[in-house]
């Protein structure tokens, strides 16, 4: 009986203990969860805003020592909108974490590509790596425009004690290179060889990197989104393949995404089950 | 393993007993393969209706004590685009059944889904009609017994393949209900499907579930469901499929016992992951050896006897 209560899947109610505002349309808010706490990078709870709506999210600072985790939330629809009027104090329900995060490597020349709110789940996995000895990071930052760009002080001041490189671009030039993040990156392939690539953001961003990867024969490492329910692994909401993103992801690698390459920067599947093409 | 495994229902020929349980993956041909791989003696689809549904918004599951509540409220892409990964699942060849849940909101929507998912390729069809979270279809109709035999024989003057009926536990007596679908043709029964539940989130006072009600599966309903097919397996004649809770190979001989000839596994994906259809497989197996039967089928209805 036991087997079918997993203590993670348990609805728990947790306090929010301080928001913050990142960018004109993200905010991030901490709370205390002791299980959600021991996460590791790319794992991602399912957050409840009590009579809205349930929503997976990724973990942008998992602090075991406090127990305590932050999401970092950008209004895109409903779900988001209402949680963003989440005040300090309020309660919202957690499951969670689920997942499989990101598999951390020996590689020492690392290369990590974030855009957008994807940048939550490559900063723990950041800080982890930077963490680690004789580790070389290249962080590509890309955003719409530099009042979106999300987490560069952070990245910056994680970075600082080892050998590290930073590229922002922006989409509109107003900070950084003008254009899209996927360009200094092909740059940067051409001239120096790359252990691994972890990516993060839209899904023709890290299908691009997934092709550039590809032919420089480079590891690679993604972390998708899709529309998600039950996230354990029941309702089918979320697969790619036959793969299930909750499950056996959200992280998979590039020999995963050349199973489903029909599939991955293609298209998605909305809550009926439909496809949609990505644009 | 051996060929004591293979069985028989309504004419579909399963490798095992183990069959994946409607509303679990089965949205797509991909997942559907993906169940089969990892060892499923047939697959029955997520439900399908005539339209598009998008169900409804999260929380859809909620795990309470001893089992899980869910509300997904019928998702589906409705079965003129559903037929194209039944297609896609059938054109890369596939060695077994492939069952079609089917809903509707009335006898007609039921016989034109199972017509157009018939004519795609499904083996058989099992009709819905006990999903105890939308109304005006589900167990509304499954709860009558003049209901379910209008569906039953409507759906049976369109396809020549196997019908199986999946029952709802929220009723009096699920026999009555039985014996009105088998009357008017129903090939096989399935039995149970969830029981209308419901938790309430105590800090905030609110119903977890966004449907706030829906349908408890797990362990906790398994012996409301052993109870079932045992009562059924008295009354008709056609093949039962168990289904509730199993999680263990136990669990599966013990629903044969009770007269079960195959079993149907949801909630159990969850905590044990795709390998519970080769696990369960695998355990009947043994038990079979052990207990010197032959075959599968000779364990099935066997606690009737005296």
């Amino acid at each position: 009986m036991s087997a079918y209560l997993t203590a993670a899947n348990q609805l728990r109610t947790v306090r929010i203990v301080s928001v913050r505002d990142e960018t004109p349309t993200i905010k991030s808010f901490t709370f205390r969860d002791r299980l959600a706490a021991k996460a590791s990078p790319g794992q991602f709870v399912m957050v409840w805003v009590p009579s809205v709506d349930e929503v997976p999210m990724s973990l942008s600072a998992i602090d075991p020592k406090e127990g305590a985790v932050t999401i970092t939330v950008e209004e895109v629809g409903e779900a988001t909108s209402q949680l963003h009027r989440v005040k300090v104090g309020d309660v919202v329900g957690v499951r969670g974490p689920f997942g499989n995060g990101y598999t951390l490597t020996r590689a020492r020349n690392v290369m990590i590509v974030g855009g957008g709110t994807g940048l939550a789940s490559l900063a723990p996995l950041t800080m982890q790596i930077a963490k680690q000895k004789g580790r070389k990071i290249t962080f590509l930052l890309g955003a719409k425009n530099c009042g979106e760009l999300l987490f560069l002080e952070r990245t910056k001041t994680v970075l600082a004690t080892i050998n590290h490189r930073i590229v922002v671009t922006t989409e509109d030039g107003s900070y950084g290179t003008k254009g899209l993040v996927t360009e200094p990156a092909e740059q940067l392939l051409t001239k120096e060889r790359f252990d691994t690539i972890y990516a993060c953001g839209p899904e023709l961003m890290m299908h691009k990197m997934f092709l550039l990867a590809e032919r420089f024969k480079v590891p690679f490492q993604a972390s998708l989104e899709r529309l998600m329910r039950c996230a354990i692994g029941l309702c089918g909401t979320c697969v790619i393949g036959r793969y299930r993103v909750c499950r056996d992801g959200p992280v998979f690698s590039g020999e995963q995404l050349r199973e489903v390459r029909d599939e991955f920067g293609r298209f998605r599947r909305g809550l009926d089950g439909r496809k949609t093409a990505l644009t | 393993m051996t060929n004591r495994l293979a069985t028989e229902i309504a004419g579909l020929k399963l490798r095992n007993p183990t069959m994946l349980a409607a509303g679990i993956l089965g949205l797509s041909g991909a997942s559907l393969r993906e169940v089969i791989n990892n060892g499923a003696g047939a697959v029955v689809t997520k439900s399908i209706g005539l339209k598009p549904r998008e169900g409804y918004l999260n929380p859809a599951v909620a795990q309470v004590s001893c089992g899980l509540l869910n509300a997904m409220g019928l998702p589906n892409p409705g079965v003129h685009d559903f037929v194209e990964e039944i297609r896609e699942l059938k054109r890369d060849g596939v060695d077994v059944p492939i069952i079609v849940s089917v809903y509707g909101f009335s006898p007609e929507e039921f016989a034109e889904v199972a017509q157009v998912s018939a004519k795609a390729g499904a083996d058989a069809i099992e009709l819905n009609v006990s999903c105890p979270h939308v109304k005006k279809t589900g167990s509304e109709i499954g709860q009558s017994p003049s209901l379910v035999a209008e569906v039953v024989q409507k759906v049976k003057t369109v396809i020549k393949k196997p019908v199986i009926l999946k029952l709802t536990p929220n009723v009096s007596d699920v026999v009555e209900i039985a014996k009105a679908g088998v009357k008017t043709g129903a090939d096989a029964i399935t039995a149970i499907n969830t029981l209308r539940a419901m938790a309430i989130e105590i800090e905030t006072t609110r119903p977890i579930l966004a449907n706030r009600k829906g349908g408890l599966s797990g362990p906790a309903i398994k012996p409301v469901a052993v109870r079932c097919v045992y009562e059924i397996y008295e009354a008709v004649d056609v093949p039962i499929i168990g289904c509730g809770g199993i999680t263990t190979w136990q669990d599966a001989v013990e629903f044969m016992l009770a007269g079960a000839s195959a079993v149907q596994i949801g909630t159990a994906i969850a905590s044990k992951g795709l390998g519970v259809f080769k696990s369960v497989s695998r355990g009947i197996d043994s038990y079979l050896r052990r207990k010197g039967f032959g075959s599968v089928k000779d364990i099935v209805g066997l606690s009737h006897s005296r």
